[in-house]
């Protein structure tokens, strides 16, 4: 990785020092049937972790963390805790909320510093399970179901683990080497994973299912989809999550150094590319976003961290084209300004429609497009599973697809109203699909034995 | 994985966790709830005769937001029927057959009365028995509790009245409200104890109200003192515990008790010597579940140190703790401080210099940036400004090579008495060369 990349790309905030996690930790009450651990899609037992670290237990508490969720050391990072765990405490009302994000990093750096293992596999119970794709959902399913003691393969198209864990959330809020150890856990516990095998490319799906006693489609979404705009092959164009994926691979040979920036999308990705960019040396960064910021999906923190970060937000404002010099380079962004029409469409969400004649240009050097992620249909066609404009349909109480030995969780079923886009509801789908096969299974082999 | 399992006395426990005799233990629900949690045993709330309870019971001493750094009490032995105690003792063991069960036992100092007690504990299914000599307050003003466990020939007789009687084995619970706590534990031992345990509560008075200048608790206006314990006991405990354990006459296994809270105090007392440990006030403070945590820092320690069963760590520190006069005083230490992470609150420097030897320095650099030294041949090593750090590593006591040969007090004293008695006798000792 390149210089300019590890000294901007640090991670932001520092852990606790001792002395401050012994503070926190002794400042937890310790609730009972506390509603932070409701609050927790994975429901890890926040105050036990946190007793733990109070009684000087480090491991144990990093094993009650681990425990209910497979990638606690990221969620520790990334999770909104203020929505979450943080916003349940009951603290808020007497004082301040315990850091609950903030011990849980505590604890799992002390893991992942230690190196240890931290769970053994189940006795082998001579079944096997196929996993596509190791983000928070494939590895969540897999450190399960080999707990439950199945011989677990996990594909995965790129070099690495961790899926957007390891390349699609910017390195200053998650280094790779969090992901990664969540990986390495799941290696010392005989899982397989097999990286740099995309499923439909390198291998036939078809054999994938035949070879196995069940399949977790755990594959997420693809790329950042076309605006549907002029100009957008131009040069300076940027897909957001390949930008951020370059800074977390160290591949990063852009040139937004001194540029003029604008960010076109206003969610999780969108502010992740927009910091992103000032780090790689922007000049000014623009988020422009088509409603306002009541209707932006980024979490306040995630909002406030822009801001902090430098970033403009641009309400209101939509591209319309992008305009390059002849040298095909971006110049010009034209925008239009838009309105809300308060009654809500089928989102649920007021519906922005352009004010005509509003259209105004920006002078830019680069345009990152952050509007979400396509849908690997492909994938789920060759498997023939029900979907739904590529969000794949499940029984939500099982995670199975219309396919009997196939589960799907995380971001491939977003979007059903299944959970949130968040590492935390991808890693409780992925236990849940792992529950439900097992269950499933067992209760096979009690008939046929 | 650490062999946790104890055998105290010939009592096998699958853990060193037992709950103490008090409200914790009150009943059958609750008992047979904290095995379910996972206490590997629970000596039954004090049986005897019977009891009339105040309402207004205990009282807690809050220390900043530290909740509960004492506790007091001024409850009696159980308020319940000896008959439903001993149906619901019963009950427990058949559930629970592998879990310590211990009936604590307090009647008046007469032999009939403690051999009839000790039958109907037993065949309850008592594993072993406790008995109270400890309770300080109620019960003492009726001669029974900390009254007779005060008086050594007192413990050592009723002791024996009960070993006449008992089949299972016998511990003797003693009270700290005492000057030498030795001197119980040997009459225990004397009258045939199988085991000792300790500590019970320490007289108190937690409070007085500055509007209604009530005692803290009151009952209907008056109060009179109470029992404490919780963490702020551990210290006064472990000392006594320590003493017994090193103490050559009292050869039994020791159970300890007092301000245990987490596994690191218990892993204290049974290096101090104890056998097994027992909680109450941590209990009533968070409920059962804290021993999942106790058993899973003692096995995480256990394993950390290869240690295979918790058994070998009982005694351990206990001949390192010996008298002042067997220190050395040529070891020396002093204070470092580290000024890179060094906060500059100055909480050590004043009080080393209006309480100690005044030794550490302010100064500031160039940049007018404050910091702290420590003039080391002033520095006396007694620890204050450590103790008063607010940030754990700012500073270290460290150790200097000893200028002189290691002398004790003890040594000393020996060594200057030959040197006057060859002065006295010069001739004796050249007729004693050989
Ligand atoms: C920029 C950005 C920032 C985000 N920030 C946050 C945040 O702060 N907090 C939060 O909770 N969430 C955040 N998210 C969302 C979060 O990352 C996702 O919701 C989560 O990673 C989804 O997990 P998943 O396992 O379903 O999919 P992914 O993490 O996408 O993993 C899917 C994996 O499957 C692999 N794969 C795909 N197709 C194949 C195939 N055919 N064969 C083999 N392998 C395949 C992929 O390579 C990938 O590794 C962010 C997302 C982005 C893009
Ligand atoms: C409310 C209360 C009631 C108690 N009742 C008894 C009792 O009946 N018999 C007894 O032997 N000890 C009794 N004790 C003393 C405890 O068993 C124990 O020795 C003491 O509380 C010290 O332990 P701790 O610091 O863990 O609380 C009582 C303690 C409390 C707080
Ligand atoms: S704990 Fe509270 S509610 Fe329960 S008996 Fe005591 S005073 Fe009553």
């Amino acid at each position: 990785m390149n210089d300019m990349l590890s000294r901007n790309f640090a991670e932001v905030h520092s852990g606790l020092t001792p002395t401050e996690a012994m503070d926190e930790s002794n400042r937890c009450l310790f609730c009972y049937d506390a509603p932070c651990i409701k609050a927790c899609p994975t429901g890890i037992d926040i105050p036990s972790f946190i007793r733990k670290i109070a009684t000087g237990n480090l491991k144990g508490s990093a094993r009650v963390i681990m425990e209910a969720n497979p990638v606690g050391a990221t969620c520790s990072r990334v999770c909104p805790t203020e929505q979450l765990c943080e916003g349940a405490c009951v603290l808020n009302d007497a004082s301040k909320p315990i850091l609950i994000g903030m011990l849980q990093r505590y604890a799992t750096d002390a893991a992942i510093r230690s190196g240890e293992r931290l769970f053994a596999p189940g006795p082998g119970n001579g079944l096997k399970v196929a996993v596509i794709g190791s983000g928070p959902a494939g590895l969540s399913a897999a450190r399960e179901l080999a707990r439950f003691g199945y011989a677990v393969t996990i594909y995965e198209a790129k070099e690495k683990p961790g899926g957007l864990d390891t390349y699609g959330i910017v390195s200053f809020r998650l280094p790779q080497d969090v992901s990664l150890w969540e990986a390495d856990q799941l290696r010392t516990m005989g899982v397989e994973i097999r990286t740099g095998v995309r499923v439909g490319v390198d291998l036939p799906p078809e054999k994938l299912l035949a070879e196995h006693d069940a399949v977790v489609l755990a594959v997420g979404m693809g790329r950042v989809p076309a605006l549907g705009i002029q100009g957008e092959q131009l040069k300076g164009v940027y897909d957001a999550i390949e930008l951020i994926e370059s800074t977390k691979t160290g591949i990063y040979a852009g040139d937004l150094d001194g540029a003029r920036v604008v960010v076109i999308g206003a969610g999780n990705t969108a502010i992740d590319a927009a910091t992103c960019a000032v780090r790689l040396g922007a000049e000014n960064v623009k988020i422009a976003y088509r409603r306002t910021r009541s209707e932006m999906t980024a979490y306040d923190f995630e909002y406030r961290f822009a801001k902090e970060e430098g970033v403009e937000f641009r309400w209101l404002t939509a591209p319309k084209r992008i305009i390059g010099d002849e040298s095909g380079k971006v110049t010009h962004l034209e925008c239009v300004r838009m309105k809300l029409f308060p009654e809500a469409g089928k989102d649920g969400r007021a519906v922005p429609v352009p004010i005509e004649g509003s259209e105004f240009r920006m002078e830019v050097d680069a345009v990152i497009k952050a509007i979400g992620q396509t849908r690997l249909t492909g994938l789920i066609e060759s498997y023939g599973l029900e979907h739904e404009r590529g969000v794949v349909s499940i029984d939500p109480a099982t995670y199975r697809t219309s396919h009997p030995k196939i589960y799907a969780a995380g971001d491939v079923v977003f979007g059903q109203g299944c959970g949130e886009a968040t590492v935390v509801s991808a890693a409780q789908q992925g236990k849940l699909a792992a529950y439900a096969i097992h269950r499933e299974l067992n209760q096979q082999s009690a008939e046929t034995a | 994985m650490a062999d946790l399992s104890v055998d105290f006395a010939g009592i096998r426990s699958p853990n060193p966790f037992w709950l103490a005799s008090a409200p914790p233990t009150n009943t059958g629900y609750q008992v047979q709830r904290a095995f379910e949690a996972g206490w590997g045993g629970a000596v039954w709330k004090t049986l005897g005769n019977p009891v009339i309870n105040t309402t207004a019971r205990f009282a807690g001493l809050h220390l900043g937001a530290q909740r509960v750094a004492g506790f007091n009490n001024i409850e009696l032995i159980s308020d319940r029927p000896v008959e439903a105690n001993l149906r619901e003792i019963y009950e427990t063991k058949k559930r629970f057959p592998n879990h310590a069960l211990i009936v604590s036992l307090m009647v008046d100092p007469k032999r009939e009365a403690w051999h009839e007690i000790v039958k109907r504990a037993e065949a309850a299914g008592a594993d072993g028995l406790e008995l109270n000599f400890g309770c300080p307050h109620g019960m003492a003003e009726r001669g029974m509790g900390s009254a007779s466990g005060q008086v050594p020939a007192l413990v050592e007789a009723q002791t024996g009245w009960v070993k006449e009687a008992a089949r299972t084995p016998v511990i003797v619970k003693l009270t700290p409200n005492i000057t030498d706590i030795t001197s119980t534990a040997v009459a225990a031992v004397q009258g045939g104890a199988d085991a000792i345990s300790l500590i019970n509560t320490i007289n108190s008075l937690m409070g007085v109200d500055l509007d209604s200048w009530n005692t803290i608790p009151h009952v209907a206006g008056k109060g009179a003192h109470g029992g404490y314990c919780g963490p702020a006991v551990k210290p006064i405990a472990l000392n006594m515990v320590a003493e017994c354990a090193r103490h050559p006459e009292v050869n039994v296994p020791i159970s300890g008790i007092g301000g245990v809270s987490t596994w690191k105090d218990a892993a204290e007392f049974m290096l101090m010597g104890a056998a097994g440990v027992q909680v109450c006030t941590a209990a009533m403070h968070h409920g059962f579940r804290i021993v999942e945590d106790m058993i899973d820092g003692l096995n995480n320690y256990l394993d950390e140190k290869r240690i295979a069963r918790v058994s070998e760590l009982v005694g351990r520190s206990v001949g390192k703790y010996t008298n002042w006069g067997d220190l050395d005083l040529s070891y020396r230490i002093v204070a470092r401080i580290d000024n890179e992470t060094c906060i500059n609150c100055n909480k050590c420097h004043i009080a080393c210099e209006d309480t100690s030897h005044q030794c550490i320095e302010r100064h500031a650099d160039e940049e007018g940036q404050p910091f702290l030294t420590v003039r080391e041949e002033d520095c006396v090593g007694c620890n204050l400004c450590s103790i008063v750090c607010p940030v754990d590593g700012v500073i270290s006591m460290v150790e200097l090579p000893s200028e002189a040969e290691s002398m004790t007090w003890n040594e000393r004293q020996t060594a200057l008495a030959l040197l006057a008695k060859d002065r006295e006798e010069p001739s004796a000792k050249e007729v004693a060369q050989p």
